[in-house]
């Protein structure tokens, strides 16, 4: 790495380096919101009452509505079940300050004015949570110390489960980061994030595929099944961490945060 | 070096900048000054680059703010309106976000870092939350913000609103010291801030410019310029006298504390005229001064002529 030095005259007559080989040696801009991000996650506590009901809420599903110890099977089925409905409503309730709250208290204008390009904002806000989520589920690790004490389950399912649901969370979280950027009120952005997201995890269910059908829109029913993210994560879930299925959730993050850059660009010409 | 191009902003049908030309060079702190609404935290905004102009162009440095954005806004630092900064942060954990993003790390970040808490005299709240703060202490650590990469072109939104005499003197001075090798805009409405801290303004109104040039220049318009103001006891006579000379155009009396000013006919110089009238008569003078001109007087005007017209809107 060189430095540039520049004689910029100001005032003291010493040489300075251009910012540009400082950004260039600690290519920050992106570092610094993330970790911003991800420090107001340990700071405020919307973000520990997301982990603790989170990790409670699992526990006490798995227990009582998932019947973990009736069923007399060693696996974690019956936590991995409730993941979806947890992160529906979990998820669109972490991700709706993000953008929403930026654009009330006024510092959208800063964040946008630094030297940063929006892509980056984006992806370092959607990256800073989606590693929070990461860490509550994480913390979840006692249950499968649970299993593996009471039997022997097969490990390499329960790890694809894991990565199913983080997968999914991470879906979620690209949806509702993108309608955050929609509106000024965290309500808002919770509601429609919240329906959207609804929309998306039952979409091949017969909920969402009967009025539908019976518009006649056969096409538009398929087409809308294939995007279930129930049905893949289902999918991932029975242990087979399918290319297709991974593919999928990979695709809906990347179409969202897309949407999401699109969206906050726009919004400057508006 | 701050320059704009013809830039424009329309919303709709309504036009909030039209055809905005300035040109702001380094050593020039420019004023701007209009009525709320007026377009200036609109122009300010399409500047920095986060609205997007219409119409025109802005350059920050030889940087187009469209089209070579990230160099751009690496040369400016920006207040924005309202002193906006993340309110669940320390002051401390704010800068540190600020001059990561700005790449400032290591010790050059960290001497920049300390340098703005003491000229900002942030010392005493820097582990404090922002949200805690008053209002004139938000002001300086967003300001502190916008300083910490020391850029050379500057634009303050309001720099100095909330902030008790003492602070807006210090802000004056901060702004007078940087302005030497800086290019700087600053919008205001205190018009005693001009005076203090710039040495341009542009007077904008209906989202046109419609006056610029140095403070003098402007006062020169105004109606005071050359006037002549005195305060005397028993003066009735003398005042009628003055108005009957040729070089005067009017006299007249501030009903509330009685203080008589004369104004000249042409701009022409009076004041030889009105105190050897004075001495004349005998009247005994209590205070007697040459006014210069006053900014709120043309403010007025420029911005009274501009809602007379018809409005912008195609």
């Amino acid at each position: 790495m060189l430095f540039v030095f520049e004689n910029h005259d100001h005032g003291d007559g010493m040489p300075r380096m251009t910012s540009e080989a400082v950004v260039e040696k600690h290519g920050s801009p992106f570092r610094g919101v993330f970790l911003r991000e991800l420090h107001g996650y340990l700071i405020t506590p919307v973000a520990w009452l997301f982990a603790v009901i989170f990790l409670l809420s699992a526990g006490a599903f798995t227990f009582y509505l998932g019947a973990f110890f009736e069923r007399g099977q060693a696996d974690l089925d019956p936590f991995f079940r409730f993941h979806p409905w947890l992160y529906l409503v979990l998820v669109p309730a972490l991700a709706m300050r993000l953008w929403a709250e930026e654009r009330r208290s006024g510092t959208l204008e800063l964040l946008l004015t630094m030297p940063i390009r929006p892509w980056q904002a984006v992806v370092a806000k959607f990256l800073a949570a989606w590693l929070y989520i990461g860490c509550a589920l994480v913390l979840t690790f006692p249950m499968w110390l649970t299993v593996n004490y009471l039997g022997h389950p097969d490990n390499g399912v329960i790890l694809a489960s894991y990565i199913g649901s983080f997968l999914m969370a991470g879906a979620f979280l690209a949806i509702s980061e993108c309608l955050s950027v929609l509106t000024r009120s965290q309500v808002i952005a919770f509601i429609l994030a919240l329906a959207v997201c609804f929309l998306f995890l039952l979409a091949g269910d017969p909920l969402v595929q009967q009025p539908l059908l019976a518009l006649g829109s056969n096409r538009v029913a398929d087409a809308l099944a294939s995007l279930s993210l129930m049905a893949h994560f289902e999918a991932i879930a029975r242990g087979v961490l399918d290319f297709g299925d991974v593919t999928y959730f990979v695709l809906t993050i990347v179409f969202w945060l897309a949407a999401n850059v699109l969206i906050l660009d726009a919004r400057r010409g508006g | 070096m701050i320059q704009t191009e013809n830039l424009g902003k329309r919303y709709g049908r309504f036009d909030a900048v039209v055809g905005l030309n300035l040109k702001v060079a380094p050593g020039q702190v420019l004023a701007l000054l209009g009525p709320n609404g007026a377009g200036k935290t609109t122009s300010m905004r399409m500047i920095a680059g986060f609205l997007r102009p219409s119409s025109g162009r802005a350059v920050v440095c030889g940087h187009d703010v469209v089209r070579d954005p990230i160099a751009a806004r690496r040369a400016l630092g920006y207040l924005p309106e309202g002193a906006p900064s993340y309110g669940e942060l320390a002051v401390a954990e704010f800068l540190n976000f600020a001059a990561r993003v700005r790449g400032l790390t290591g010790i050059t970040g960290a001497r920049r870092m300390d340098e703005m808490v003491e000229r900002l005299q942030l010392q005493p709240v820097l582990a404090q939350t922002i949200e805690t703060l008053s209002k004139g202490f938000r002001r300086r650590v967003c300001l502190a913000q916008a300083l910490l990469h020391d850029p050379p072109a500057l634009i303050l939104d309001e720099p100095t609103d909330g902030l008790d005499p003492n602070q807006q003197r210090e802000v004056h001075a901060l702004i007078r010291g940087m302005a030497r090798d800086r290019a700087i805009i600053v919008s205001t409405h205190a018009l005693d801030e001009v005076r203090a801290a710039c040495n341009r303004v542009a007077i904008v109104a209906h989202g046109r410019l419609r006056v610029e040039g140095t403070p003098a220049e402007l006062e020169k318009r105004s109606r005071y310029h050359h006037a002549v103001s005195f305060r005397a006891p028993a003066s009735a006579l003398a005042c009628e006298l003055l108005a009957r000379q040729p070089e005067v155009e009017t006299v007249e009396v501030d009903p509330v504390d009685g203080r008589v000013t004369v104004f000249p006919r042409d701009g022409g110089e009076i004041f030889s005229i009105v105190v050897k009238l004075l001495e004349e008569q005998r009247v005994r003078v209590e205070e007697l001064q040459l006014e210069r001109g006053r900014l709120e007087d043309v403010f007025r005007q420029v911005t009274d002529e501009a809602s007379t017209e018809t409005p912008v809107a195609a």
